[in-house]
C-alpha cells in the first residue's frame, strides 16, 4: 500500500530533489525498507550502524512520533503520511 | 553568510534570556541563500542548562509551515548560558544538516554575543552575520 513520506532536506538530494515520495509497506519499518530500496543514498542518514533507525532521526506518522506509537511496527495505510526529520540537539556540555 | 533583521536578532537574544537558567533553542526559517525571514522559539525538551533537544513536534510544525510558505528551515539557534558562543563537541557531533546555519547566543558576559557557524563533516567554521533593516 503506497504511503507518502516527507523527507528532510539532507535526504532530498538522494531522492531526485523531491521533498515528498511514496513508498510501499503496511508498517513504518516496511516503508523505511522500501524507501532505502528505492533511494539507497538515504540509508547513511536513516539507518544506524546496528541496523535500526539512526538515533538522530525522528519519524512521525500523521504528526505522532513513532516512539510513542509502536515504533517501527506502527501500522500505516493509504492516506497516512510519514515524516522524517533530523533530531536537533546539542548544547554547551 | 546569514542575513537577518535587528528584530530577529533581538528575538533570539530575548528568548535566550527568558529561558534562563536553561539553554534556549529555536529554528530559523528563510531562504536557502541565508536570508532569515523568521525566528521561531522552540521548547527545549531537555530542560537543561547544558544541553538542548529541540522539541520534535515544534520542528515538524515549523518545517511544514515553512514548506507551505515556499521557505525552508535553514538553521537552528541555541544559547550557551555560561560558555562562549562557540560550538561545543556536542554541537558539532549532533549537527543534523551541513546546509544549516548554527547560531549560538552566549550569555556568559553581560552583553550577549551572537555568532553563526557552518558545521560540515565535523568541522565548525564561523560565518558572517549581516544584520540589516530588512533582509527578506
Amino acid at each position: 500500500m503506497p504511503v507518502s513520506v516527507r523527507l528532510p532536506t539532507i535526504m532530498r538530494t538522494h531522492a531526485g530533489g523531491n521533498s515528498e515520495v511514496t513508498a510501499e509497506g503496511s508498517t513504518v519499518g516496511e516503508v523505511v525498507e522500501d524507501l532505502i530500496r528505492q533511494f539507497p543514498g538515504i540509508a547513511a542518514n536513516l539507518r544506524s550502524p546496528e541496523g535500526g533507525i539512526h538515533k538522530f532521526v525522528n519519524l512521525y506518522v500523521n504528526d505522532e512520533d513513532i516512539r510513542y506509537l509502536d515504533k517501527l511496527d506502527t501500522k500505516v495505510g493509504a492516506g497516512d503520511q510519514i515524516a522524517i526529520l533530523p533530531a536537533v540537539a546539542g548544547g554547551a556540555a | 553568510m546569514i542575513a537577518l533583521s535587528w528584530d530577529i536578532w533581538h528575538e533570539m537574544v530575548a528568548h535566550s534570556m527568558v529561558e534562563l537558567p536553561n539553554e534556549a533553542c529555536g529554528l530559523l526559517v528563510g531562504h536557502l541563500d541565508g536570508r532569515v525571514v523568521a525566528f521561531h522559539p522552540c521548547k527545549n525538551a531537555a530542560e537543561s542548562s547544558k544541553l538542548y533537544t529541540l522539541d520534535p513536534r515544534d520542528h515538524l510544525r515549523i518545517d511544514r509551515a515553512a514548506d507551505d510558505a515556499g521557505l525552508a528551515v535553514i538553521g537552528v539557534v541555541h544559547s550557551h548560558t555560561h560558555t562562549d558562543a562557540y560550538p561545543s563537541p556536542t554541537d558539532v557531533n549532533q549537527a543534523p544538516d551541513p546546509d544549516w546555519h548554527y547560531v549560538i547566543v552566549s550569555l556568559r558576559h553581560p552583553d550577549p554575543a551572537v555568532r553563526s557557524y557552518r558545521i560540515i563533516d565535523g568541522v565548525a567554521s564561523e560565518e558572517a552575520i549581516t544584520v540589516t533593516s530588512d533582509p527578506s
